[in-house]
């Protein structure tokens, strides 16, 4: 479709898209290291955030390359300001209660493993290799997050309605996640990324069935908060920017 | 009553075929918790192929005190020990 859309622009958003949802929600979620309830999850989560850091330095280093600039993922990961990241909404949202990581962690999880699947098809060989690598963890998180939904959702009163007051907050985040937009139909349309709208269908197939097990109900006609994809973010990203950020931006060049 | 978890023990097969050692232990709501977690604790570094948990409370264990009637008998009798055997090298771990 859009001509004015370069394959490498395109590709260079892709990369910056999928490492950016990694290095955010890995970065929040990194931040319950020493504060989660019990130890026995305190270890499951960090090992999450770092196998999400793990993707990230994956596709930043894939993005740095197609741009050919001469930046590296870390450049990329610690030099970029706000406007510049291209991470969902969802992803940036505060970690709140445990309901509120737990479900953050599952709406997301349960995007990112089709969204994988799917790019392992991929007609370009880079993004199908990384795909392939972040699949199997990607298949772990999701297992994990929807055990925890389900049992927390189906649990007490009080485990319920946290995991309720979650979804009602977070789910009008989810859409974006399978929100098309002219750099997705581009890559679509070149068999480098899958249809996003396919991707949506089954993703909220699959939420249906979960969240009924789990005795929850999204608000599914909720309007769609969007806007991070394109890099107009809420204001939670600075703080996230700001905590991850100063080291570089304090002692540029700084290594250990 | 106590509002802890219970304690589960954790055995994990290695890549080599051995059988199931333990590695130790961790707190779970039930039993497949306890091996997500056990997987999380336990197996990030590619150590092992299966995991096995075991509620604590299930296990029955000697007691050390009684170490000298189990075990002592046995050591002045070398023909308990399987050592005169030579084991061709084909059958690997034994």
């Amino acid at each position: 479709m859009t001509s004015a859309v370069k394959t490498d622009a395109a590709l260079y958003e892709l990369a910056l898209r999928m490492g950016d949802n990694a290095l955010i929600l890995g970065q929040r979620v990194g931040a319950w290291c020493g504060h989660a309830p019990v130890i026995e999850e305190d270890i499951a989560l960090a090992n999450v955030a770092l196998d999400l850091i793990g993707q990230t330095k994956m596709w930043l280093s894939l993005a740095a390359e197609i741009e050919g600039k001469g930046r590296s993922a870390d450049d990329l990961a610690f030099l970029r300001d706000g406007r510049q990241f291209r991470n969902s909404l969802l992803v940036e949202q505060p970690n709140g209660d445990f309901a509120h990581t737990l479900m953050r962690q599952f709406l997301f999880d349960a995007w990112h493993l089709p969204m994988l699947a799917a790019l392992r098809q991929s007609s370009d060989r880079r993004i199908a290799d990384i795909a392939e690598k972040a699949e199997k963890e990607a298949r772990y998180h999701l297992e994990r997050s929807e055990d925890l939904i389900i049992r927390l959702g189906d649990g007490n009163t009080e485990s319920h309605a946290r995991m309720q007051a979650a979804l009602d907050t977070l789910y009008p985040f989810a859409g974006e996640l399978y929100t098309a937009d002219a750099i997705d139909a581009d890559l679509a349309a070149r068999g480098i990324a899958p249809d996003l709208g396919d991707i949506g269908a089954a993703y909220v197939s699959y939420l249906k069935g979960a969240l009924a097990d789990a005795t929850l109900t999204a608000p599914w006609d909720a309007a769609i908060r969007k806007g991070g994809k394109q890099g107009l973010h809420s204001e939670d990203m600075g703080y996230i920017l700001a905590d991850m950020q100063w080291l570089q931006r304090a002692y540029p060049g700084a290594k250990w | 009553m106590s509002n802890e978890w219970p304690l589960w023990e954790v055995f994990i097969r290695g890549q080599h075929g051995l059988a199931h050692r333990h590695v130790g232990s961790l707190h779970a709501p039930d039993a497949e918790m306890a091996v997500k977690n056990a997987r999380d604790v336990y197996t990030r570094r590619n150590e092992g192929v299966s995991i096995w948990v075991v509620k604590a409370g299930d296990i029955t264990a000697s007691a050390p005190g009684d170490k000298e009637p189990l075990f002592d008998p046995s050591n002045s009798k070398v023909y308990r020990h399987p050592t005169f055997y030579d084991i061709p090298d084909e059958v690997g771990h034994m």
